[in-house]
């Protein structure tokens, strides 16, 4: 029963993960930009919902009403001031810019609220757990984020497949010459990917926010696990991010349980066993 | 019938610049203090550092934010060579080249599954492992590190005096010969490939040049040189933890600010970018977190608006190169003229 429940904590970790691949995964599909500035985001965003609980006095939860959109401006305006401009044949100029941004984000977050680390509070839900079967618990927190993971993922696949934006998307992925002969302002859709990406990182900041301590210093590690993620669910499926999310968590879990120092090895082995034996992910759609 | 050359009048001029200024630095112990002494070993580091990593990113395409992990791997080599195997610390250092490169192929015959930015990933990825890895070796301190023993760095040399220039001619030897290795590896046919490579990787690849193979040799050559360098900073250090040798800021971050400012792909870029990194901090370290911030926004700035950085503006310009490197071709009558002067 103890391992039941280690892996079911791993299954609903893996969905937090899955929220920071989806947003990573989402630009390199729309624009093979590569994000290094991500998990700063992420943390940023979890800052942002900081100063909204505790300006507005509300809960971490209802300050996504406003941290997401937030977080979107931020994003259609990084796009269009600053990255549109390193997009093209040469791979160094978004890498560099990206890398510079994040080197930014945390000094500006450490200048602005210290190394101290911080937590969002959400009140009784954050205890609250219950009774699966005999002997496996369920926390009430772990299982709404996963719950929110999983209608994100939902939503973001729906918006590819449904909408016009999505078509939009999907053109540019496909051929950015051509969508732009038949009338689409990439800059503009570009942007508009930046800005859905930023929403999803809102929410994935504010469940990392409630779920654990946070300081400007820990977005490099959020990266790297949204990175695996995609890798591990392969490139251009978002179901498949879910599931790298999933597989990222159980390694994760199953290490700590083994010895703590093992934590986050045994994540990263997981990750670099699936690069040796499928290194195009368990579920690619499209080749990187 | 014409030649191939390499040197240009600015060429020649840069060599015997360098040559003098190696000179003056090589007798920097008559003339410096201890402080400068210091200070000039730690910028000779980054020179070699970030020369490295150009020769990766500038040259080869394989732009890595996990070279850290190959500064860490020297670091903990002398550490673990010298405190449980008794070796001198210079020979530790000798050897942190060679066993980071055998570690290096195996880690590249991995990475190089991931393309493009995702490659850069997978590089901080691998230097994540070895840092975790490091902080659960317990001999060699486990998570808080530790430091040289006493006697071992007495063994080195008797006297403080003797022991700080022998580090410091060690570090001034080092450098030099990671960049005249680097030099020498442009001048060849491989550096003529390497350029091609820099240039336009599919026109190089057509032209038949084995780009995969040439990348896996660039990548394992740059872990043979960047694990001695490791290994040289935490001698001078004398003291090592994970946090410390497996470090992105410290190895990486800097390390890839310095070759942008200065100029990417092109070997004077390091050296002049070192040279600015360093007067900022000499200004603006007390600035502290601002003193990143503003870096990381120069590095943006040079990127987007000079990607080639200062010494690509100075060399478009007035067609400078500071060492014998491109190759022009001199035309029959003038290389017969210059053929009977003797």
């Amino acid at each position: 029963m103890e391992w039941v429940n280690v892996i079911l904590q791993g299954v609903l970790i893996g969905g937090l993960y899955a929220m920071f691949a989806a947003g990573l995964s989402l630009i390199f599909g729309v624009m093979r930009l590569v994000n290094i500035a991500h998990g700063d985001l992420i943390v940023l965003a979890a800052y942002v919902a900081l100063m909204v609980t505790q300006t507005l006095g509300v809960d971490p939860l209802t300050s996504l009403l406003l941290v997401t959109p937030i977080m979107a401006v931020i994003g259609y305006a990084l796009q269009r001031g600053l990255l549109n401009r390193t997009l093209g044949d040469d791979l160094l100029p978004p890498l560099l810019v990206t890398f510079g941004l994040s080197i930014i984000i945390q000094n500006g977050l450490l200048e602005l609220f210290t190394a101290d680390s911080r937590k969002l509070q959400v009140g009784s839900i954050e205890i609250e757990t219950f009774q699966l079967m005999q002997g496996v618990w369920v926390g009430l927190l772990p299982l709404i984020q996963f719950l929110v993971a999983v209608a994100v993922i939902a939503a973001l696949q729906a918006l590819f497949y449904r909408t016009a934006l999505g078509r939009a998307f999907r053109a540019t992925s496909d051929d950015q010459a051509v969508a732009q002969l038949m009338g689409l302002d990439t800059r503009h859709v570009f942007a508009m990917a930046m800005a859905l990406s930023l929403a999803v990182i809102a929410i994935a900041g504010v469940f990392l926010a409630v779920r654990s301590n946070f300081d400007p210093a820990i977005g490099p590690a959020r990266l790297i696990f949204g990175f695996e993620a995609v890798i591990i669910g392969g490139l251009g499926n978002m179901w498949g991010t879910l599931a790298g999310g999933v597989i990222l968590g159980v390694s994760q879990a199953i290490g700590a349980q083994i010895d703590p120092g093992w934590q986050l090895l045994a994540g990263h082995l997981a990750f670099l066993a699936i690069l040796v034996v499928r290194p195009q992910g368990l579920f690619p759609k499209v080749s990187g | 019938m014409s030649r191939v050359a390499h040197a240009t009048r600015s060429s020649s001029i840069g060599v015997a610049v360098i040559v003098a200024a190696l000179a003056v630095l090589a007798l920097a112990p008559f003339w410096g203090d201890r402080q400068t002494l210091r200070l000039l070993a730690e910028i000779f580091t980054f020179v070699a550092l970030a020369s490295l990593w150009n020769l990766l990113a500038g040259y080869a395409g394989l732009v890595s934010v996990g070279q850290q992990a190959f500064v860490g791997l020297g670091g903990y080599l002398l550490f673990a060579l010298a405190m449980l195997l008794d070796v001198h610390p210079i020979a530790a250092i000798l050897i942190a080249g060679p066993v980071a490169a055998a570690v290096a192929i195996p880690v590249a015959a991995l990475i190089f599954r991931l393309r493009g930015a995702y490659f850069a990933i997978g590089t901080w990825v691998v230097a994540e492992v070895f840092r975790l890895l490091a902080s659960q070796i317990s001999v060699l301190g486990g998570g808080s590190g530790i430091s040289l023993p006493a006697a071992m760095v007495i063994s080195m040399a008797p006297s403080r005096q003797a022991r700080e220039f022998e580090i410091y001619w060690l570090a001034l030897a080092l450098t030099v010969i990671v960049l005249g290795a680097i030099v020498a590896l442009l001048r060849s046919r491989h550096g003529l490939a390497l350029t091609a490579i820099r240039d336009n990787e599919m026109a190089a690849q057509s032209s038949g040049i084995d780009v995969t193979r040439i990348k896996f040799f660039v990548y394992v050559l740059t872990a043979f040189g960047t694990a001695m360098i490791g290994a040289l900073i935490f001698l001078q250090k004398l003291r090592i933890s994970p946090d410390t040798a497996f470090s992105v800021n410290d190895w990486t971050a800097f390390v890839i600010f310095i070759t942008v400012i200065g100029g990417i792909g092109r070997i004077e870029g390091p050296i002049i970018g070192t040279i600015i990194f360093f007067m900022l901090r000499q200004t603006l370290a007390d600035l502290g977190s601002l003193y990143l911030l503003m870096m990381g926004a120069v590095a943006i700035v040079v990127m987007l608006w000079a990607p080639k950085g200062l010494w690509g503006l100075i060399a478009e310009r007035y067609g400078w190169q500071a060492l014998p490197l491109q190759r022009h071709l001199v035309p029959a009558a003038k290389a017969e003229e210059t053929g009977r002067k003797p």
